[in-house]
């Protein structure tokens, strides 16, 4: 019992600092980035240790550095709790829904790369994943401001909107392989059909994969739905009136949103850490099948900004029309083709 | 006078326009260009990384003004106010005094050029009857943190100054 308290413990004290300190900060650098190469700019590269610039990678430890030591400003009537409360709320789920991430397959009988197998499987990440709206809304109610309230309430009615859609381009996936096990769809998507090709998410699920990455840029707030910060609208939305380390936590609960979904695309999607015909239980081949996981979450990512800074945003009422009209009926088409489709395939 | 307007309307969509999905993977192809011809080769990075490299100046950049020396060095300015009267900036400041060589008669005391008023038309340059302050060093005004820092004396004139081979007149020379 300890023993797995123990390696339960070690293994969220990994994915914390791998993928909080460490995914999270290299992508606020990888936003800037690309973002710069894209728009034909260099971005930066000027932090520097010992003359070394890394690319630039030492900025998001400069940043963080420079928000530790800012003042944490409270607006004089804001309500103290839940504004002290609300980033924690925003930024402890899309941690703990890691939990349900695969990063690689059994090692000796035992789910060393994941933090818990558990029957809930993936409807326990969209359970804890939907909660962060809570800690968005939260910090908008409490800080007496009126563009955080309006940022509030666009994250409310934006995410509220298309998580139905988001759900229900998952729906063909779980049918397809009859579950919601992750470990148990990757099983399913490591087969090959007609001998050749691999049965990924992506295969099976082509309209569902679409939808699933339109939600979830929705989902985490960017462009071109990023209503709820509308910087040319309201200054920061619900983050307006934060500063210093809790605005860093809004800041990085973006990105670890984005590295969630990203995840979750892939664990769905893109065979999780399943190489199409490259099986076996050598540690060689689990270091390239983690490998490979890791490559398509970054795939992901790429595909993200990518959206991100090529389409400009939205209005909100196109928005949640968006939302409703076509990715919910969408969506619901998507589930009675793959039901048609199973009942005659069986 | 009307100014004409001219009129562009916008192009109607075609069916494949005005679906969004085609126009929006054409822009994603895009920027994925953009991004990796940019991220090996730099190749459209229009930005110039500036301390460390600098776009050459025109040739018809003057810069900061200097005074010029005569062939002992001491500067062969006179002070005859030719300048500051002249300049439509009205910034240069010279109090004159007598020159110990009773063959020149004045010597400025004081030659101070308020940068932040100089609008480095070059006047004071044509108007110098002894090719005595030129505006052509190619120095940029430095940043100050204060007004006065911006003020240039005639220590720092004369230190960018060179000899004219200009002939001065006067008696005994
Ligand atoms: S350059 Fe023009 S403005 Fe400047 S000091 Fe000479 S005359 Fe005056
Ligand atoms: S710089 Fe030339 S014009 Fe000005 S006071 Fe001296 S001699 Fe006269």
């Amino acid at each position: 019992m300890l023993e797995l308290v123990l390696i339960a413990f070690a293994k969220c004290v990994f994915l914390f600092l791998a993928f909080l300190l460490g995914g999270a900060a290299i992508l606020s650098w990888v936003e800037r980035k690309m973002s710069a190469v894209i728009q034909d700019r260099i971005g930066p590269n000027r932090a520097a240790v010992f003359g070394f610039t890394a690319f630039g990678l030492f900025h998001p430890i400069a940043d963080g550095i420079k928000m530790l030591f800012k003042e944490d400003f409270v607006p004089a009537r804001a309500d103290k709790i839940l504004f002290f409360f609300a980033p924690v709320l925003s930024f402890v789920p899309p941690l703990l829904a890691f939990m349900a991430i695969p990063f690689g397959p059994p090692v000796a009988g035992r789910e060393w790369l994941m933090v818990s197998d558990s029957q809930m499987g993936l409807l326990f990440l969209l359970a804890v994943a939907s909660i962060g709206v809570y800690g968005h809304t939260l910090a908008g109610w409490s800080s007496d401001n009126k563009f955080s309230l309006m940022g509030a309430l666009r994250t409310s009615s934006q995410l509220f909107s298309y998580e139905v859609g988001l759900t229900l381009s998952l729906l063909g996936v779980f049918m397809v392989y009859g579950t919601i096990m992750p470990q148990a769809i990757i099983g399913g998507q490591s087969e090959l059909m007609w001998g050749w090709l691999p049965r990924w998410g992506i295969v099976t699920q082509p309209l569902g994969f679409i939808l699933f990455m339109l939600a979830s840029i929705a989902e985490t707030k960017r462009a071109p739905f990023d209503l709820p910060e509308a910087d040319s609208e309201l200054v920061a939305g619900y983050s307006t009136e934060y500063s210093s380390m809790r605005f860093a936590m809004f800041f990085l609960s973006e990105f670890v949103g984005i590295l969630l979904v990203s995840a979750f695309g892939a664990v769905l999607f893109l065979g999780g850490w399943n190489i199409p015909f490259l099986a076996g239980d050598a540690w060689w081949v689990v270091l390239l099948q983690v490998g490979a996981f890791l490559a398509k979450v970054g795939a992901l990512v790429y595909l993200q900004m990518l959206v991100r800074w090529t389409v400009p945003r939205m209005r909100f009422d196109q928005v949640i029309d968006f939302g409703w009209k076509y990715l919910i009926p969408f969506g619901l088409l998507n589930l009675l083709a793959t039901a048609v489709v199973l009942a005659v395939w069986r | 006078m009307v100014a004409k307007v001219k009129k562009v309307g916008l192009p109607p969509l075609n069916v494949a326009e005005s679906l969004y999905v085609t126009e929006l993977v054409r822009g994603l192809i895009t920027t994925n260009r953009h991004f990796w011809r940019n991220w090996f080769r730099r190749k459209d990075t229009a930005t110039l990384e500036y301390p460390d490299k600098r776009r050459p100046y025109s040739a018809r950049w003057r810069g900061l003004h200097r005074l010029m020396l005569r062939e002992n060095g001491t500067p062969r300015c006179v002070a005859c106010m030719m300048c500051s009267t002249h300049c439509p900036a009205g910034c240069i400041t010279i109090v004159a005094r007598e020159h110990p060589d009773p063959a020149i008669e004045k010597v400025p005391a004081s030659f101070e050029i308020d940068l932040l008023k100089c609008i480095f038309c070059g006047f004071c340059e044509e108007a110098c009857p002894c090719d005595a302050i030129r505006v052509d060093s190619g120095v940029h005004a430095p940043p100050v943190y204060g007004r006065d820092e911006a003020i240039i004396d005639l220590e720092d004139l004369l230190s960018r100054g060179s000899q004219s081979t200009a002939k001065q007149g006067g008696r005994n020379l």
